[in-house]
C-alpha cells in the first residue's frame, strides 16, 4: 500500500489561536480518507496546508512524493481541490466554467473537449450546460465543482466539506461518484461533519480542536471504542435521566426517540447492573441493554471524553 | 500549452464576465460621457461680467479712461460708481459688486513715479475664482496707454496655447486622465478583490496558474477598456467642445497606454491590501482625491505649496496631465516628454514589483 499524503507534527497557529496542534497523518493511495470533526476542529486548515495554500507553523508534509509547500507548484498539477464554498464563477455557464478550468489546467483543445464531454455526461450536467452556475441547485453545483476538480485527471482530490449544502439524495449520488473515482485509482481526502459520510470512508481521522482524537477504519474504530454503549428504554425518560444523574461513571447520555444511549467506561465491571440499580427506584420497568457502538458513539467518545475536553465541560 | 494560453484564458473569462455585467459596461461608457458633459458645460473657469464698483478719487481724464478701458475687457460687467470708500465696501458686502476698484487721487503721480501701486483692487474673498480675475486685471496693459510703461506687472498671464481662454480646451485633456484614474484603479482593485471575497481566488491559486499569468490576464481587458475610454473622451471633446489634438494621435495613445498601465498597477496594489471590495473602494478613493486635487487638474500646480508639489510627483496623474496637455494643446511629441514618461514608468515598475511581492499563491 503506497502513501499519498504523509504529514509529521503538522501545526498551524493563527496568532494565539492554535488551529492545528501538531498532527501525524498517513493517507493511503486510492482510498477515501475522511476527516470527521466539528466546525473549528482544524479540518479546513489541514487541507489548506496539504495543498500549499497555508504554510505550516511547524511540521512536514509530503504529498504524492513532493515536499509541500516547497514543491506546491508541482503538486498543484496533480491535485484537484474543492473548496468548502462553491468557488467557480456564478456568472459563467456550466460549460464556460469547465472550459475555463480546462484551459487553466493546460489541457489541449481536443483533450479538453473530450474531458468536458465526458464529465458533463458522467455528472449529469448535460441539461444545464448553457445555464449560469449561479442558478444551479446545491447538488448540481457540487457535481459541477467535482467535474471541474477532476478535469485534469488528478491523482489526488482534496474535498473540503463538499456536501454541506446538499440534499441527501444528491449526497448519495456524490459519494457514488467518489467511489467511481477511487476505483480508477484516485486518492480522495474528504472532510465532513456527517456521520453517515464518515462511515463510507475507507479510513477516518476524528479531529478535535486541532488534533487527531482517533484514527482508523470506521468499523475498527467502532469495535475498539474506548467505551461501553448501553441503551435504556423506559416510559418516563425525564425520571430516568434524573436517576442516571446519580451515576458518576456515566460519560455521556444522548436521547434517540424514546431511548437513552449511555456511554460508560470500557473497563467497568457490570455497567448494565449499575445502571439498572440506579433506575429501578424511579422507573421499575426500564430495559437496559448493551449494544454495539456506532460511529457517532466513537465520535462522542473520542471528542467529548478526552481528558481535556472533560475538564473544559466541567468548567463550563 | 504556451505561457500565454493561460493568460488569455483568464483574460477571456474576465471579458466574458464583464460583458454580462451590464452596470459595469454602462459605467465604462457612462462615466466618461457624463463627466465630460458635466465638466465641459458646467465648469467654467472663464470669468466674465463681474459686477464692479469703482471709487474714482482722482477724477481726471486719465482715471475716466481707465474705467472705460476696464469695462471694455468684458471681464468686468456693470460698473457702478461709488461715492466713498464706505459705499464701495457696502456694495461689496451686499453682493452688489464682487470687485471694487479704488483709483487714488494721486493716480498720475503714482504712474509717473512707478514706485507704488497705481490702483487698488478689492476682491470678495469668499469667491476664490475672483482672485484670479483680480490677478488678471493687474496684467491688463491698460496703463500703457497713459504714455508710460506700466508700473506694476506682478502677474503675467500667457495665453499662447489657449488664446480664447476656453475652459473646455483645458478640461478635456485633463479630464481624460482623471476619468482613467477613476475607472482603472477602481475596476482592477475591485475585480481582484471580488474574486477573493467570493472564494474564486482560493480555487484559482490551487491551479497551475502563475501569479504573473493571473495578474496579466486580469489586467489585459482593463487596458483595452482604458483605451476605449480615452478614445471616447477625445472623440466627445472633438465633436462637442471642438478640442482638436494638436500632436500625433499615436503619441497620445502610447502616453495613455503607459498611464493606464500605471493606474492599473495602483489598482492591483490596492487589491493586494484590501480584503473586501468595500475596503478596496475606500483605498481607491484615498488615492483618487489627491490625484484630482493635486495633479494640476483643479488648481495650478505651480500655485501649490512645495510639499504638495512633492506629493503630487508621486501621483501618475500629475505626469500624465503634463503629457496629454503637451500633446493635445501644444502639439508636443512624445519624445519631448521623456521626464514624465520616465516617472510614469518608474511608478509602474515599483507598483508591479510591490504587488507581485505581496500577492502570493497562498492564503496567509
Amino acid at each position: 500500500m503506497t502513501i499519498a499524503i504523509s504529514a509529521r507534527g503538522l501545526a498551524r497557529h493563527f496568532g494565539k489561536v492554535i488551529a492545528v496542534a501538531g498532527i501525524d497523518l498517513d493517507v493511503p493511495s486510492a482510498q477515501i480518507y475522511g476527516f470527521l470533526g466539528p466546525n473549528g476542529s482544524g479540518k479546513s486548515t489541514t487541507i489548506r496546508m496539504l495543498c500549499g495554500l497555508l504554510v505550516p507553523t511547524r511540521g512536514t508534509v509530503t504529498v504524492l512524493g513532493h515536499s509541500v509547500p516547497r514543491d506546491a507548484e508541482i503538486v498543484r498539477r496533480k491535485l484537484g481541490y474543492m473548496t468548502q464554498r462553491f468557488s467557480l464563477w456564478d456568472d459563467l455557464t456550466v460549460g464556460e466554467n469547465l472550459e475555463f478550468m480546462g484551459r487553466v489546467y493546460g489541457l489541449e483543445r481536443a483533450l479538453r473537449r473530450e474531458r468536458i464531454r465526458d464529465r458533463v455526461a458522467n455528472y449529469d450536467l448535460a441539461e444545464f450546460a448553457g445555464q449560469r452556475a449561479g442558478t444551479l441547485s446545491g447538488g448540481q453545483r457540487q457535481r459541477l465543482a467535482l467535474a471541474a476538480a477532476t478535469l485534469h485527471d488528478p491523482e489526488l482530490l482534496l474535498l473540503d466539506e463538499p456536501t454541506s449544502a446538499v440534499d441527501p439524495q444528491s449526497r448519495r449520488d456524490f459519494w457514488e461518484n467518489l467511489f467511481a473515482l477511487v476505483a480508477a485509482g484516485t486518492t480522495i481526502l474528504v472532510s465532513t461533519h456527517y456521520m453517515d459520510e464518515a462511515e463510507r470512508c475507507h479510513r477516518l481521522a476524528i479531529l478535535d480542536r486541532g488534533s487527531i482524537a482517533s484514527e482508523g477504519e470506521p468499523k475498527v474504530l467502532a469495535r475498539d471504542i474506548d467505551a461501553t454503549v448501553i441503551e435504556i428504554e423506559c416510559g418516563d425518560l425525564v425520571a430516568a435521566r434524573r436517576a442516571l444523574a446519580t451515576v458518576p461513571a456515566i460519560r455521556s447520555i444522548a436521547q434517540l426517540g424514546n431511548r437513552l444511549r449511555v456511554l460508560m467506561p470500557r473497563g467497568a465491571r457490570d455497567p448494565e447492573g449499575e445502571l439498572r440499580a440506579a433506575l429501578v427506584p424511579h422507573c421499575s420497568e426500564a430495559r437496559v441493554e448493551r449494544v454495539s457502538a456506532s460511529l457517532e458513539d466513537v465520535f462522542v467518545a473520542a471528542t467529548r471524553l478526552r481528558p481535556e475536553a472533560a475538564t473544559a465541560e466541567r468548567a463550563a | 500549452m504556451s505561457w500565454f494560453a493561460r493568460l488569455f484564458a483568464i483574460a477571456a473569462k474576465e471579458v466574458r464576465q464583464l460583458s454580462r455585467d451590464r452596470i459595469t459596461i454602462g459605467l465604462i461608457v457612462g462615466i466618461p460621457t457624463i463627466q465630460l458633459l458635466l465638466f465641459g458645460y458646467a465648469i467654467n473657469f472663464d470669468v466674465r461680467g463681474v459686477s464692479t464698483a469703482v471709487l474714482d478719487q482722482a477724477r481726471t481724464s486719465l482715471s475716466r479712461r481707465l474705467v472705460v478701458d476696464l469695462g471694455a475687457t468684458q471681464v468686468l460687467g456693470t460698473i457702478r460708481q461709488a461715492g466713498s470708500e464706505r459705499e464701495l465696501r457696502e456694495l461689496i458686502q451686499r453682493g452688489d459688486a464682487n470687485v471694487g476698484i479704488v483709483i487714488p487721487p494721486d493716480l498720475e503721480r503714482r504712474i509717473a513715479q512707478g514706485d507704488r501701486a497705481a490702483m487698488q483692487i478689492l476682491v470678495d474673498g469668499s469667491q476664490p475664482a475672483l482672485e484670479n480675475v483680480a490677478q488678471g486685471l493687474t496684467a491688463i496693459p491698460l496703463l500703457r496707454r497713459a504714455g508710460r510703461p506700466a508700473p506694476h506687472r506682478p502677474v503675467e498671464i500667457l495665453v499662447a496655447y489657449n488664446p480664447a481662454k476656453r475652459t473646455a480646451v483645458q478640461i478635456v485633456p485633463a479630464l481624460c486622465g482623471v476619468i482613467l484614474t477613476m475607472t482603472m484603479v477602481i475596476f482592477t482593485a475591485s475585480a481582484i478583490v471580488r474574486e477573493r471575497e467570493r472564494g474564486n481566488l482560493e480555487l484559482l491559486i490551487t491551479t497551475p496558474v502563475s501569479v504573473g499569468q493571473l495578474m496579466a490576464g486580469k489586467l489585459l481587458p482593463y487596458v483595452a477598456i482604458g483605451l476605449i475610454q480615452t478614445t471616447l473622451i477625445l472623440a466627445l471633446g472633438y465633436w462637442l467642445f471642438d478640442v482638436p489634438v494638436a500632436g500625433r494621435l499615436i503619441d497620445l495613445y502610447l502616453g495613455a497606454l503607459l498611464f493606464i498601465a500605471a493606474s492599473l498597477s495602483m489598482g492591483l496594489f490596492i487589491s493586494t491590501l484590501a480584503q473586501t471590495q468595500f475596503q478596496a473602494m475606500q483605498m481607491a478613493i484615498v488615492t483618487m482625491l489627491p490625484s484630482i486635487l493635486m495633479s494640476g487638474f483643479m488648481f495650478p500646480f505651480e500655485g501649490m505649496p512645495k510639499v504638495a508639489q512633492w506629493i503630487a510627483q508621486l501621483l501618475p496623474l500629475t505626469h500624465f496631465n503634463e503629457i496629454i496637455r503637451g500633446i493635445v494643446l501644444r502639439g508636443a511629441a512624445l519624445s519631448d516628454m521623456w521626464p514624465e514618461l520616465a516617472k510614469l514608468t518608474l511608478f509602474l515598475v515599483v507598483m508591479m514589483t510591490l504587488s507581485i511581492k505581496r500577492f502570493r499563491k497562498r492564503l496567509d
